[in-house]
């Protein structure tokens, strides 16, 4: 493979890998709420996408609606019923209650759908090459890396420009100074937990082509998000987005160059950028 | 003084004095060798569980490191002992354990030294990269390690030249595990309560009053670190001893994660939550996976919930309550 069919393919892993984790940065930016069955969200959203193409025979694009939408709901009830009794816990409870909710969600896949990958049947439209002129590539690759791209552009947009977003970053820079001067944290996390988990349901299905989809597919793949959350920096969209980038390409050269022990470097670069910004690459020291 | 100033320091002052139902425990050990001959191989695996936990528990519970990693020790001393009986035909097994801390010791050191300058997130991917990156090694050292199959077949002497490994009955690795596990238990429980444990507590509790006190933190907690992770590389080499081989699943993030639940779930910062927790959750995944084996996680997830949800502190601190509860109706 040349270098240039590796980027892409390693880019529209990385624009996977991103609209999964965004919404775990910003959430545990906001709350320092942590978060491991955010891949559960994922995984569920990949479920509810595949099996409406394949039961009902929803198209692709309606599909990733109702994906989002299913995710986003039901995420705001775990939210209010389940997670806010717990965000003055300690963290050591917000681990195991989140690992238990992990186990009940894989369980109930598995007895609901069975244990088996799903796999997405993409439309005509995004099957096959795509000339580029200068390489021929596949188009879903493509689309996934524009899509990505439009995403953080959007989202890059919605937090620099507008006031949920100056709320939000207030939030994620000290909590307090923003709950004194009139912010609802409780509420802007509500909003940004259900429409990071919605991200994340369209992340699952958009990437059950490259992750694959499977009941595991929450425990997986959690170490992968929570190393993207914490090299790009807790509540930093722009910065999930690159340190996203960086995973997706690594991790796919690797895997094609040394399909031996290609991972060890990932984790062993985790590890060097960690020790040299122990906040994320583009995360700021808090006061 | 007054009456509750009085008994509140006279509690404090013999609260490290052994009470008489800390006998139980040892008590109930022994009786399942004698009465259920039938489940010690899986009494042995608990037994080990339960020093792995103990360990863990010892930072985490008591001097507030919380760390995804700690199956990297675990895995080191297995493979230590492995690696031994293998390669150099060291196959005695107690001075196995000695080896097995010291390296796992060794390394622990050596991370923490390195690590334990951050916190939270950061010290969490830390420590899951540092055992990725060991059990990554494990994996492409096939020519020391065995690669992914490990070291099947390990043969060890009888431990002080008496008693022979069985590994069809596990009476002689029950009652080995078991003693190791309780030298181990009092090492521990006259650390948490010496002046060195009770600095711990501190640093968990509020670390800029330890700064500010001149504690020297991060040597302390470097120190306990380390011992720690001596004592998980000791229940790794248990591991090795009892099944006579050793893999990769020594490593990795599910017995990492495994351990760090049962802590929670028995209640962390007690010496008797890793007791509890493992019995809790190895018992309840024995008997759901036996009876459901596609949807055993649905059990064990709902009762992790419930537990994090109305019981802070885990099943120890869900007694602590009822008793609590029982003693304020009695006494009205």
């Amino acid at each position: 493979m040349d270098l240039i069919s590796i980027a892409l393919g390693g880019l529209a892993a990385g624009m996977v890998l991103f609209i999964v984790s965004v919404g775990l940065s910003v959430t545990m930016g906001l709350m320092g709420f942590v978060n491991l069955a955010h891949g559960g969200f994922a995984m569920l959203g990949g479920y509810v996408i595949v099996l409406a193409m394949s039961r009902w025979g929803v198209p692709f694009l309606p599909a990733l609606a109702i994906g989002f939408a299913a995710i986003a709901a039901s995420s705001v009830v775990f939210e209010r019923l389940l997670y806010a009794p717990l965000y003055r816990a300690s963290e050591l409870d917000q681990v195991l209650f989140t690992i238990g909710l992990v186990f009940v969600m894989i369980a109930a896949v598995t007895l609901g759908v069975g244990p088996e990958t799903q796999t997405v049947v993409l439309p005509e439209w995004l099957r096959g090459q795509t000339d580029l002129g200068f390489i021929r590539y596949r188009t879903y690759s493509l689309a996934l890396i524009v899509t990505g791209t439009a995403l953080v552009i959007g989202l890059w947009l919605g937090f620099e420009r507008t006031r949920i977003g100056a709320r939000i970053r207030a939030a994620v820079d000290n909590r307090r100074m923003a709950e004194s001067l009139g912010v609802d944290v409780g509420r802007l996390f509500t909003i940004t937990f259900a429409f990071g988990s919605g991200l994340a349901a369209v992340g699952g299905g958009l990437g059950a082509e490259i992750l694959g989809l499977d009941p595991q597919y929450p425990l997986r793949y959690l170490v992968y998000f929570l190393i993207v959350v914490a090299v790009g920096g807790m509540g930093r969209v722009t910065g999930v987005f690159f340190a996203a980038l960086l995973i997706g390409v690594l991790d796919f050269l690797l895997k094609i160059q040394f399909p031996k022990g290609g991972t060890m470097f990932i984790y062993a670069l985790t590890l060097v950028l960690l020790l040299w910004r122990p906040q994320g690459l583009f995360g700021r020291r808090s006061g | 003084m007054s009456r509750p100033e009085l008994a509140a320091a006279r509690a404090l002052a013999g609260r490290h004095r052994v009470k008489w139902w800390e006998v139980l425990p040892w008590v109930a050990g022994i009786a399942v060798f004698f009465l259920l001959p039938g489940y010690l191989a899986f009494g042995t695996q608990l037994l080990i569980v339960i020093l792995f936990a103990l360990s863990l528990d010892l930072v985490m519970g008591y001097a507030g490191i919380v760390t995804l990693g700690h199956a990297a020790f675990f895995g080191a001393g297995a493979y230590t002992v492995g690696m031994l009986a293998q390669h150099a035909g060291w196959n005695e097994p107690l001075s196995g354990l000695v080896a097995a801390a010291l390296v796992a010791g060794a390394i622990g050191l050596a991370s923490g030294y390195v690590l334990l300058r951050t916190q939270g997130l950061t010290l969490l991917m830390l420590t899951l990269c540092t055992m990725a990156l060991l059990e990554e090694s494990a994996n492409m050292g096939h020519a020391y390690t065995g690669g992914f199959d490990g070291m099947p077949g390990l043969q060890f002497l009888p431990i002080l030249g008496l008693f022979p490994f069985d590994l069809l009955y596990y009476r002689s690795q029950y009652l080995y595990v078991l003693v190791v596990l309780f030298v181990c238990f009092v090492l521990v429980r006259v650390l948490v309560y010496s002046p060195f444990g009770q600095s711990l507590t501190g640093i968990r509790e509020n670390v800029l009053r330890m700064h500010a006190v001149g504690a020297p933190v991060r040597a302390r907690l470097v120190i306990v670190y380390t011992i720690s992770a001596a004592i998980a590389g000791v229940a790794g080499a248990l591991f090795t001893h009892a099944n006579a081989y050793v893999n990769l699943a020594t490593f990795g993030l599910d017995r990492a994660a495994g351990v760090l639940i049962i802590v929670i779930l028995g209640g962390y910062g007690r010496l008797y939550g890793a007791f509890v927790g493992a019995i809790a959750y190895m018992v309840l995944e024995h008997a759901l996976a036996k009876a459901y084996p596609t949807a055993w996680q649905l059990g064990v997830g709902l009762m992790l919930i419930a537990v994090a949800l109305y019981a802070r502190n885990g099943l120890i601190g869900l007694g602590d309550a009822l008793r609590r509860r029982v003693q304020a109706w009695s006494g009205r």
